[in-house]
């Protein structure tokens, strides 16, 4: 066995540990996304090939012919977060102060759709929202909708089933930061006579923050990237740009407009997240989300 | 007071419509396995049977589908695991050089929609001319869930005693025996969460599995593929059984550790006299 000084050995051993992972991602995920780069750039057809010729032209198609897929996927996840938050945020509150012995029951109620496969929890809203279904019966005959009035394929079915997918994922980052608050901070701001609201605005809130940005981060960029809604509760006029991606890639096969939308999509998330944590002032991005 | 006892109820039943709402959908999936359908629709109720529960792999697509899904899932938490949770140890333990690149990049991932993940990694092995199948889903399983746990990992690493580590090499081990007879030891319940977050994901996933599976069919991929013709009630069944499995190993880890916690109790009745043995509040 080659024999190294123990100071080498101590300088090699992270790397040693690290690498294996890194070298799948390195692969995996940093190789694709330049090779996908390069796929975005190039000409051709389905039938006889793409090569490479710097066509920067496909970007300034894909964001012409697009943008309102864009914008309504932007739209719809940032509804959908902002549902989640309202939704998640008193029922993360409850469980993290109020809870009490049923905290951990209540907490396993959260995380419990996770156990049954997301296309199927879709397919059953589906079943719900059905035109023929009961809820749409009822709300018929109460006249909030009127005869011929659907719940499916609109763009309320749509959001509410991002809300419902992603409501998990907004209430346990919620959870833990709540929990991890100091309560005793809370009665030193009751006991120098703040009222409760001030004292939620003014202590809860802020410390609350890193829970709010994570679990916005968590809801929206998924849901931005997300077709599955969109393809079973929603018609093509509900249509997300991740519906756009898949059938560019998968049925039209059409790689440079698919790749160029890819792109788009991760810079304007980037470019939204830092946003955000400029907005919520986050000093650390990774460990603000993590 | 009154205000406050009203405040709390109203947080209480805005706290169990929300758990409600979640909770409805897999509600009517359990219901409709049930359901005596007649014909390839299972829409409306029709009835009580039992039916389908009896041959729940009465459809052989489907129980192929499973098959696969249960096999990735196996084999994509091993690796990922594996790779995983040496990288969170060389991320928390060792301050080397470029430690922060490092972090931010395994950090990626997450911050990449599973549509520009699953399209990538498909455009490299159309590139490459790379058949896809049952090789690439785990692959593409194991790229996105690695992250995940690092994270887990890392988050049990960061609240670990170092103290013990190093009283077990001050004492002779090697770094080899101390990571064996220590470490693991200590960090294995992290470990058990990651690789169970990391199989959930994988058996669950639809957007990337679905861009780099070929002909391969998984169980998301078979219901996704079912919705035009109906989903046929033994997927009720199945996923219903699933969330029951699972429930049934929860509840038995819970009974295991709250054993475990009370040996843990029993021996630590008289601790000894070190300083760590003194009430975090003295």
């Amino acid at each position: 066995m080659l024999r190294l000084s123990l100071r080498t050995r101590r300088r090699l051993l992270p790397w040693l540990f690290v690498g294996p992972g890194l070298l799948w991602l390195l692969v995996f995920f940093a190789l694709p996304l330049v090779n996908q780069l390069n796929v975005s750039l190039q000409t051709g057809d389905p039938e006889t090939g793409y090569v490479f010729s710097w066509a920067f032209s496909t970007y300034v198609d894909a964001i012409a012919d697009y943008h309102e897929q864009f914008l309504r996927s932007i739209g719809y996840s940032a509804t959908a977060t902002i549902l989640c938050l309202v939704i998640g945020f008193p029922l993360a509150y409850f469980i993290a102060f109020k809870a009490g012995r049923f905290k951990n029951l209540m907490l396993l109620l959260v995380i419990l759709p996770f156990f049954v496969s997301y296309v199927l929890r879709t397919v059953s809203w589906q079943l719900i929202l059905a035109d023929e279904g009961f809820v749409v019966a009822r709300l018929r005959d109460i006249g909030l909708l009127g005869d011929d009035g659907r719940l499916l394929a609109s763009r309320t079915a749509v959001i509410a089933g991002i809300t419902y997918n992603f409501l998990p994922f907004m209430v346990l980052p919620l959870y833990v930061s709540l929990e991890k608050i100091d309560r005793r901070l809370i009665e030193a701001a009751t006991d120098l006579y703040a009222s409760r609201v001030t004292a939620f605005r003014k202590i809860t809130l802020p410390l609350a923050l890193p829970g709010i940005f994570a679990g916005s981060l968590l809801t929206f960029i998924p849901a931005c990237g997300d077709f599955i809604n969109a393809a079973l509760l929603g018609t093509p006029r509900q249509f997300m740009i991740g519906n756009v991606i898949q059938s560019k890639f998968l049925t039209i096969l059409d790689y440079p407009t698919a790749a160029a939308l890819s792109f788009i999509l991760m810079s304007l998330i980037l470019i939204g997240i830092l946003l955000y944590a400029r907005l919520l002032g986050a000093r650390n991005l990774t460990e603000a989300a993590i | 007071m009154r205000a406050d006892r009203v405040r709390t109820w109203l947080l209480g039943l805005w706290s169990g419509l929300a758990l409600l709402y979640l909770f409805i959908p897999i509600f009517i999936i359990i219901l409709f396995s049930f359901n005596d359908n007649q014909g390839r629709f299972n829409f409306t109720w029709q009835g009580f049977t039992l039916r389908h529960w009896q041959d729940p792999f009465a459809n052989p697509d489907l129980a192929k589908a499973l098959e696969n899904s249960l096999l990735i899932a196996l084999v994509s938490t091993l690796i990922a695991t594996a790779l995983g949770t040496f990288m969170a140890m060389a991320l928390v333990r060792y301050g080397f050089r470029g430690r922060r690149t490092v972090d931010f990049f395994v950090f990626l991932p997450l911050a990449t929609p599973e549509v520009v993940l699953g399209a990538a990694l498909l455009a490299l092995f159309l590139t490459m001319s790379f058949n896809t199948g049952f090789v690439t889903i785990v692959i593409a399983h194991v790229m996105f869930t690695v992250s995940y746990v690092v994270v887990t990992v890392k988050a049990r690493l960061e609240g670990m005693d170092r103290h013990i580590e190093e009283a077990a090499m001050d004492l002779g081990a090697t770094e080899w025996t101390t990571f064996r007879k220590v470490t693991l030891p200590l960090i294995a319940p992290g470990v058990g969460a990651a690789a169970l977050l990391a199989a959930a994901i994988s058996i669950d996933d639809y957007v990337i599995t679905s861009f780099n599976a070929g002909q391969t069919q998984t169980f998301p991929l078979f219901i996704f593929g079912a919705t035009r013709q109906g989903v046929p009630p033994e997927v009720n069944v199945l996923a219903s059984a699933l969330l029951v499995i699972v429930l049934a190993l929860m509840g038995a880890n819970v009974l295991v550790q709250r054993r475990l916690a009370r040996r843990d109790a029993l021996r630590t009745a008289r601790p000894p006299a070190t300083p760590d043995a003194v009430p975090a509040s003295a």
